[in-house]
This record gives structure tokens, C-alpha cells and sequence, in this order.
């Protein structure tokens, strides 16, 4: 029988901690477990759960920064922030509509996985949202790590150690991050008809100018169609989001308009669609369909992007579109994962790494779910995990196969 | 003057085989990449914490990825301590060798390798000073974000070790959001390469990891950073107040605002007088704080952006507004603020703090900083990053007075606690070097420092990479 432990205090956790480092029991640790079926499986004797490690702790708007527990249910924390006009910058994904499950995913499990959306560009991924961490580690002992304030260069950076290592280093227990306030507005400028290689050069000079834009995606006529229920122009739609001062994103949306209009016919989103389109665009909306065809999520460079799939198309079937300038790659495949296939044409068009978001019961245990990594890098994270988790209770399984 | 700060003591077994470890060290590099007479390594002894001085062993200034390897090899196996240095202009003592150190200086490998301007990336060696990327890549349009002082001659892989920030930081971020990938080199010579041109490498994120272990991890040869779109246009504007509070409180409200300028740089009246003296900036010599606020964008954007933030000042009762009406003004305003550091330089010996408080904190901590150095009958100008809360108290001082550099090392370390005990930290930008290693305690529990240690390990288990930094000297792990 599998005990499941719930502990409603740090020092909860950390007894729990202690005893099983000291039987050798190993922990699953889950946030709301909206996730937990996901990547490699986490063959874990127990599981913890931080659901009741809960709350809010401090939020200091005109600091811009906000401390809460682990178990906080995110769609707390962004409440808390909207009713003061800001948020969190890196928009972070809802990824419950690919999955076709539900349940609340924790402000934790976000910065574990330092999930990061469009503004990826502009605004980094949750990793630079971090300011400061509490955790246990795998003996048990409580270690925070930055704090509360931007600047930090003091001993080293054990929060950006712990943004991504997916429950294997530690327990996060509080985090401390920075917030944005909301933009005024927000516009899309749209090109349409453009194929692939064309949008990649489209959102290249887009990037290029000095307008801040804050997101570009490139949406092939296959997807098109699925975003803002049909709204889009006809064709493939390259769209490039401003957001700012109402005036300046007026202004800043004239002259992207006219950089652009040489690659094709250009329209206009307002606020409105802008906002409804981004969110769809982070949620993968085309590929929330639900089945459990193979979805990977593939960053490389954004020049390559379009020549990844490309190659792929030759040899199966796939669809895909593009975010990050089109260096975000979400890739569904038509039957088979082709692990092999994408893994190899990456390092053909320049290196990257793909990550097996879904995918059946049989293939998440046969394909390794993250990127394999260069033999060395791979014993140094080995060693490195060693001296957070000596005795290898956490999460069992969930990087191990990037070794 | 007395040295408060120890070093680790030498290892007898290393400096007996000095002779042969030049020998052997010259073998393994071109001709002229060794230093090993007392005249060329007088350089080396020290950085831009010019209190301490130690003359290391030899000064190694290898080419090639490939030499910088086989050093480490060769130092892992013979148990030789190594120092990474870039330009030395550390302000915390985190280029200063120890006598039985290994320099390996990346001087030499100063090439810029790939600009990529499609995907906004530049691949740099180590090197190269991060003025040089700016000024390769602005015909073009773009720019490099984190701007530290010193950037004439600091080095990007100086800019890693201590992941420096800058005036515009509070806009773009600091080396470590700027920083895409690097090429580094293992104690044991092992060459590995983290992150790229593809964002977001699954697995630990060791690249955030690098960016700020003061060449503890490994000696970073290439780096690649991202490049940004100049913004149309730039301007500065001054804001004369009162008193610190007021300024203090003023870039609470206009961050609280929501507005986020590029730069928010404070000065007191000390700091005025100083800077004024030295670069004639035209700065207002009856207000005892300045606000230096710099928007950028079109001509449009900026208007909007500075009426908001002229109202606030306003309520703030600001005495002075003065924008620039010209590039000229612009870059004689910011002139003043950049030449600081020597401008206080030329009228006394200074030690400069960096802790970074939260920003509710400012005027308190400004307030105690005055009445901490005061008591110790000391001056003290503030020149800082405000935006972020990252404060330069700079403690003047006569250094051949040994007596007059006791107490300014206390008062620094009484204001740097203050920091801590605001929420705040011990070094936002200089690193911890030597000079706030004892300190460490202060900000965290030991056991908090013995998982940073054990982290240390796991890339250099036999504790030589720059071993007389950032933890304190007691209650180490055995090596
Ligand atoms: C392999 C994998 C890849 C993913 N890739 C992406 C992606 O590319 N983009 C995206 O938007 N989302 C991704 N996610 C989803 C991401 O996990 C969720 O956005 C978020 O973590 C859900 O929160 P949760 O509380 O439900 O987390 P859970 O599903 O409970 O946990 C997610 C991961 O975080 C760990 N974790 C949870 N809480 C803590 C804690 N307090 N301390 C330490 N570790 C904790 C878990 O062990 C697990 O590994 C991925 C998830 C996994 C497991
Ligand atoms: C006048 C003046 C103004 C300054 N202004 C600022 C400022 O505005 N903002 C700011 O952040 N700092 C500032 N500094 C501090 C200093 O310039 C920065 O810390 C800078 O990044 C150091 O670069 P460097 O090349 O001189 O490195 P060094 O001083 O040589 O070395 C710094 C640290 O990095 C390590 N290191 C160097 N190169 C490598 C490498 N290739 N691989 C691994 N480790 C390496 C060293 O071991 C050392 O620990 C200022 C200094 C001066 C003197």
C-alpha cells in the first residue's frame, strides 16, 4: 500500500524527511499532482504532498515581490496579484487542457518545473522570477537560499539550482519571487499567408526593432483556425504581441505594421483578442485534443526551429507550431513519439532538446522524458544531486534518465 | 595597515616544488604564456580591493580552451591551488591569489567568435571586456544589457563569476538573465558546455548555477549572451531633493507605480560634491540627494513615461528637475554617476559596501548607514543602484592609517549587517570575494553554508579553485 503523507508545516516535512533518509524510503513528492502522471513515472514508496503547506505568506505590491508556500494553489496567488494589478511575468502555462485532467497546480510545482510561457523573450522563464527559496533537503534539514530582494550575489545561487530540478534536489517549502504590474494594454499585430521559413525571418525583424515586443508565434494553416474561435485571418497567422501605455503601444504597433507589411498582409488584434490569443497560444490549444497523441515541447535556436520540422515532415507525420520567435517547438506527432528521429535532426539543425510532454502509458516508460545529456554534464548533475539527496529518497526515476 | 581578513595558509608541499611546477607549467603553454618573475607578477597581486596583496605562485595566460585545460589538469593532479582572473577589478577581493596559487589569467583570449544576429546572441571568449560586445554589435542596432561601471575593462567572464549588474539592470536584468550558455573547464580539465543558443536546457540549471561562484566551479572560456534591441531613444532626468528620505521614498512610489525605468540611480549630498567636482555634470549643489531616472523609447513613450514620474517626484517635493535636452547632456549626466568610484578615488581612500536592501527599506537603512559611519568618525558617500535597492555606501578613509582602516572595515561591516537584518543581502553586485566571507554567517545558518559547500564539491572536490573566497575560513568540509 502506498502511505501518503501530508504534512501541514516545514517542520512536518522535514521529520518526514528525516525518517525515511533514515529507512531508505523513497518519496513522489507532489504539488497538486496535476502532473504527477507525467514524463518518466516516479516509482517512489511514499508519497508527500505539500497540498497543505498552503498560503499566501507576504505580499508587498509596492515591493513587487510575494513570499508563499509551496502548496499555494496558483490560481491563489494570481488572484492575489490581479486584484492589484499585477502578475506573474514568466505566464506560466495551464497545461491541465493538454492533459485533459484537473486539479490546482502549485505555485511549487511551477517554480520545480520553471515552466515559462510567451513572454519568454522579454521576461525569462520562472528561474529568473525567483528571488528566494526555503527547502529540505534530502536529510532532512532546512536550507533557504536568496531572499526578498533583486540583486543577490551572495554564496551561491541555490535558487536557480532549485527552479527546474523537478522535486529531485529538495523540498521547496516557501517561495519568494518578483511580480510585474499588468501592462495598460496590449495589442497583436497579424501577418498573414506567410510559410514557415518566411515567419521565422517575419518575427527575426520583428525582434530586431526597438519595440519591445512581448511575444511572437508563428501559427501554420493547420492550426490557424482552433485560436480565438476562428478569428484569425485566413492562412497562417505570425503574430507579435505589444504591451505597454496605451499610447506607446498605439505608436509601437504603427511602425511594427509597417516593418512587416513587406512580408504580407498585416491586421490588428485589440486587447481583447490579444490577451485571449496569448493565453490559448501558452496552453497549446491546438493540441489540448484530447487525445494522448505524442506531444513534444523542442527549444532551439529560433533560425532552426523551422528547419526542424521541415526535416521531420519528410520522414513522418507531425504537426507543430512555433512560439519564441520560433524557437519553441510544440510538436505533435501523428503515431509514434520518434524520440530517435527528433532527438538526431536537433543536433543536426544546431542542437536543443525536446521534452516528451504526453505521450501513452508504454512509451513515457520506454523514452527518457527530458533531453539525455552530454556524458559529463550528466556525472556532474549526478554528483551535484548526490550532495543535496545522499541517500536518493527523492522522486526516484523523474531525471534519472538524462543520464 | 593590519589584516583582518586571513587567507589559507600556503601549502608548504606546493611552494618546495615551485620550480618545477614553472617548468612544467611553461612546457605545457606557447612561449610568453607564463609569468613567473617577481616584476610580472606584481600585477596580479591584488584587484580593485586594493587593502590585500598576495604575490602568487606564477601567472598562467593560456590561448585555447585546450591549454586553459590541460593547467587544471596538471594543478588537480599536483594539488595546486588556481585563481580565475579576468581584468581584476573585483571589489571584494575575488581575484587575489594566495602564494601558493596558480593565476590563470584569460587576458589572451579576448576574441569575439559569433555574432548571430538573427537569433540576437553573441559568442564571446572569455576575455573579451563586455564594453567590446556593446560596441561590435551597436552599428547594427543592439546591444549588451548589464552595464557594470567598470566595463571599459572588466571581462565577461568576470562578469560571470561575480554576475555584475549594472545602472540598467532594472530594466534588463543582471549577467545571469543575459547569459545564454558558456564553455567551461572542470578542476580535473574536463571541458563541458552549458546552455546555448536554445533556451531553457532541461536538467539543473548548473549555467544559474556558474553565474556568480566567483571561480570557485571552473574557469569559463567562452560565453554566449544575448543581445538586445537599442531602444530608440534614451534620456536621463534629474531629480533634486530635500532630503535621502524623500528621494528614498520618491523611487519606492514610482516602482510601486508600476513604472519601470530603465535606471534609477541615487546620490547623496557627499557624493554630489564629489562627482560634481570631477566631471562638471551641472549637478544641483544645494539639495542633499539626486535621483537620477533614464526612460527609454520613442520621443512619445518617453514624454509619457517622465510626466508620470515628474508627478511623483512632485509629490515628494522635489527642488529640482532637470532634463536633458541633448545627447550631449544626457551623456555629461551620466558621466557623473559612472565616474564615482574615481572621482571619490582622487580625495580619499574608499571602501565600497554593496548590500541590497528591500526597497520599503531604503530611507531607514540610508539613515543608519550615516549615524554607523558617524559614530565610527568616519565620512560616507552614497552612490547607488535605488531602482533595486542594491546601495553603495562608499566609507572614506585614509588607508595608511591603520587605525582609520580598522574602523572603516568595522563600520562596512555593521552597515552590510544592517542590510541583512532588513531583508536584505550582503553583496546585490561585488560578490563576496574575502572581504564579506566571515559575514556569511550572518545572512545564513551553517546549515544553509554547508549545502552551498557541498554543491562547491560536486565541481571541486579537492577545494583549490579560489579556495580563500566566499565561505567563511572555519567549518569547512575536509578536503
Ligand atoms: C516532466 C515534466 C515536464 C513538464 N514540462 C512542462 C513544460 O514544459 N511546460 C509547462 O508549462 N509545464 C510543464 N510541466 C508541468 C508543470 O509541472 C506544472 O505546470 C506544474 O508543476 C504543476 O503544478 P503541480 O503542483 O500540479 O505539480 P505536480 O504535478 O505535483 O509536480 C510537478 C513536478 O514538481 C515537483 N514538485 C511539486 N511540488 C514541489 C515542491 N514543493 N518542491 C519540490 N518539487 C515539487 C514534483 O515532484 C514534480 O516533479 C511539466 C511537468 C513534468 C513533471
Ligand atoms: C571602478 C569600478 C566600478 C565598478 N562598477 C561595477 C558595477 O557597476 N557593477 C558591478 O556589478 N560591478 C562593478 N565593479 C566590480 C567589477 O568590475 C566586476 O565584479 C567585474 O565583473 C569583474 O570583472 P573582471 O574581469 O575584472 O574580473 P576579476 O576581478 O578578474 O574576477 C572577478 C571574479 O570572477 C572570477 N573569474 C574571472 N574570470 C573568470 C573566468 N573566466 N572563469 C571563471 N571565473 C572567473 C575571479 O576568480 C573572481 O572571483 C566595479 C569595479 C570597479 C573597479
Amino acid at each position: 500500500m502506498i502511505v501518503h503523507f501530508e504534512p501541514a508545516s516545514e517542520e512536518g516535512i522535514a521529520s518526514v524527511v528525516r525518517s525515511a533518509a533514515a529507512e531508505r524510503v523513497t518519496l513522489s513528492i507532489v504539488g497538486g499532482g496535476t502532473r504527477s502522471g507525467l514524463g518518466n513515472p516516479v516509482r517512489a514508496d511514499r508519497t508527500l504532498s505539500t497540498r497543505r503547506l498552503a498560503g499566501i505568506v507576504t505580499y508587498n505590491p509596492a515591493e513587487m515581490t510575494m513570499s508563499a508556500l509551496a502548496g499555494t494553489p496558483l490560481a491563489e496567488v494570481e488572484a492575489a496579484l490581479n486584484a492589484k494589478g499585477q502578475m506573474l511575468s514568466f505566464e506560466p502555462m495551464d497545461h491541465r487542457p493538454v492533459f485533459g485532467n484537473s486539479g490546482q497546480p502549485t505555485i511549487g510545482g511551477v517554480f520545480a518545473a520553471n515552466v515559462s510561457g510567451p513572454r519568454r523573450y522579454v521576461a525569462g522563464a520562472a528561474r529568473d522570477s525567483l528571488l528566494g527559496v526555503r527547502f529540505i533537503n534530502g536529510r532532512g534539514e532546512t536550507i533557504k537560499a536568496g531572499g526578498r530582494v533583486m540583486k543577490n550575489v551572495t554564496g551561491l545561487d541555490l535558487v536557480k539550482l532549485m527552479a527546474g530540478s523537478y522535486g529531485t534536489l529538495g523540498i521547496l517549502t516557501e517561495v519568494t519571487f518578483k511580480v510585474l504590474p499588468i501592462q495598460p494594454t496590449a495589442a497583436t499585430i497579424v501577418v498573414s499567408g506567410l510559410n514557415d521559413a518566411e515567419a521565422a525571418a517575419a518575427m527575426a525583424e520583428a525582434m530586431a526593432q526597438p519595440l519591445e515586443v512581448s511575444g511572437a508565434a508563428h501559427l501554420p494553416e493547420s492550426v490557424g483556425r482552433r485560436f480565438i474561435g476562428g478569428a484569425l485571418p485566413e492562412g497562417a497567422a505570425t503574430v507579435l504581441r505589444l504591451e505597454g501605455l496605451v499610447a506607446s503601444v498605439a505608436l509601437r504597433a504603427e511602425k511594427l505594421a509597417a516593418a512587416l507589411a513587406r512580408f504580407g498582409p498585416v491586421a490588428t488584434l485589440d486587447i481583447d483578442q490579444t490577451k485571449a490569443l496569448w493565453a490559448e497560444i501558452r496552453d497549446v490549444k491546438p493540441y489540448a485534443d484530447g487525445t494522448m497523441r505524442p506531444l513534444w515541447r523542442v527549444s532551439v535556436a529560433p533560425s532552426a526551429g523551422h528547419q526542424l520540422v521541415a526535416a521531420l515532415r519528410l520522414q513522418t507525420g507531425v504537426d507543430a507550431f512555433y512560439d519564441w520567435q520560433g524557437g519553441l517547438v510544440w510538436l505533435r506527432m501523428e503515431a509514434d513519439p520518434e524520440a530517435e528521429l527528433l532527438r538526431r535532426f536537433i543536433r543536426a539543425v544546431g542542437g536543443g532538446h525536446a521534452t516528451l510532454l504526453r505521450a501513452g502509458e508504454g512509451e513515457r516508460a520506454r523514452i527518457p522524458a527530458f533531453e539525455p545529456q552530454a556524458p559529463a554534464v550528466a556525472q556532474l548533475a549526478e554528483r551535484l544531486r548526490a550532495s543535496f539527496d545522499p541517500s536518493r529518497i527523492f522522486n526516484p526515476g523523474r531525471m534519472a534518465a538524462m543520464a | 595597515m593590519p589584516e583582518t581578513i586571513g587567507f589559507l595558509k600556503p601549502r608548504q608541499a606546493v611552494l618546495d616544488r615551485r620550480r618545477e611546477i614553472i617548468a612544467d607549467l611553461t612546457d605545457l603553454l606557447p612561449d610568453g604564456c607564463l609569468i613567473s618573475d617577481e616584476r610580472g607578477l606584481k600585477p596580479f597581486e591584488t584587484d580593485a580591493f586594493l587593502a590585500y596583496r598576495r604575490l602568487p605562485l606564477a601567472v598562467a595566460l593560456p590561448e585555447t580552451t585546450g591549454q586553459v585545460a590541460a593547467v587544471l589538469k596538471y594543478c588537480s593532479r599536483y594539488g595546486i591551488p588556481v585563481v580565475p582572473r579576468g581584468a581584476g577589478t573585483s571589489l571584494s577581493g575575488g581575484a587575489i591569489p594566495q602564494e601558493d596559487a596558480i593565476v590563470v589569467g584569460l587576458s589572451k583570449m579576448s576574441r569575439i567568435l559569433d555574432i548571430d544576429l538573427f537569433n540576437r546572441t553573441a559568442t564571446v571568449q572569455a576575455g573579451v571586456t563586455n564594453l567590446n560586445i556593446s560596441e561590435t554589435v551597436s552599428p547594427d542596432g543592439f546591444f549588451y544589457a548589464p552595464d557594470p561601471s567598470s566595463q571599459l575593462a572588466c571581462t565577461i567572464g568576470g562578469n560571470i563569476g561575480m554576475n555584475s549588474g549594472g545602472a540598467h539592470c532594472l530594466k534588463y536584468g543582471v549577467t545571469t538573465n543575459n547569459l545564454l550558455g558558456v564553455k567551461m573547464v572542470l578542476f580535473d580539465g574536463t571541458v563541458i558546455e552549458l546552455g546555448g543558443k536554445a533556451l531553457d536546457a532541461p536538467g539543473y540549471d548548473l549555467l544559474g548555477l556558474v553565474c556568480g561562484s566567483e571561480g570557485q566551479l571552473g574557469i569559463v572560456t567562452e560565453a554566449t549572451v544575448r543581445l538586445i534591441a537599442k531602444p530608440e531613444g534614451a534620456r536621463p532626468v534629474l531629480f533634486g531633493f530635500a532630503s535621502s528620505e524623500a528621494a528614498g521614498s520618491c523611487v519606492a512610489d514610482i516602482i510601486g507605480a508600476g513604472i519601470i525605468p530603465v535606471a534609477i540611480e541615487f546620490m547623496d549630498r557627499p557624493a554630489i560634491e564629489i562627482c560634481e567636482a570631477f566631471a562638471h555634470a551641472g549637478y544641483p549643489l544645494d539639495v542633499e540627494a539626486l535621483l537620477i531616472v533614464e526612460v527609454e523609447g520613442s520621443e512619445a513613450e518617453m514624454d509619457a513615461m517622465l510626466q508620470s514620474i515628474i508627478e511623483i517626484a512632485r509629490r515628494h517635493d522635489v527642488m529640482t528637475i532637470k532634463e536633458s535636452q541633448s545627447a550631449l547632456e544626457a551623456a555629461l549626466i551620466w558621466k557623473g554617476r559612472k565616474s564615482a568610484f574615481g572621482a571619490t578615488g582622487r580625495i580619499a581612500d574608499y571602501i565600497c559596501m554593496d548590500g541590497t536592501v528591500p526597497l520599503s527599506q531604503l530611507s531607514h537603512v540610508l539613515r543608519r548607514t550615516g549615524e554607523i559611519v558617524a559614530g565610527y568618525g568616519l565620512r560616507v558617500a552614497n552612490v547607488f543602484h535605488a531602482g533595486d535597492g542594491n546601495m553603495h555606501p562608499l566609507i572614506l578613509y585614509n588607508i595608511n592609517d591603520p587605525e582609520d582602516a580598522a574602523r572603516a572595515e568595522a563600520a562596512g561591516n555593521d552597515i552590510l549587517r544592517l542590510c541583512v537584518d532588513a531583508g536584505g543581502c550582503l553583496t546585490g553586485e561585488h560578490g563576496v570575494g574575502i572581504e564579506k566571507r566571515e559575514l556569511m554567517r550572518h545572512q545564513y545558518s551553517q546549515a544553509d553554508l554547508n549545502q552551498q559547500m557541498a554543491a562547491r564539491a560536486a565541481f571541486d572536490p579537492q577545494w583549490l579553485l579560489n579556495p580563500s573566497k566566499v565561505f567563511p575560513l572555519e567549518g569547512r568540509p575536509a578536503a
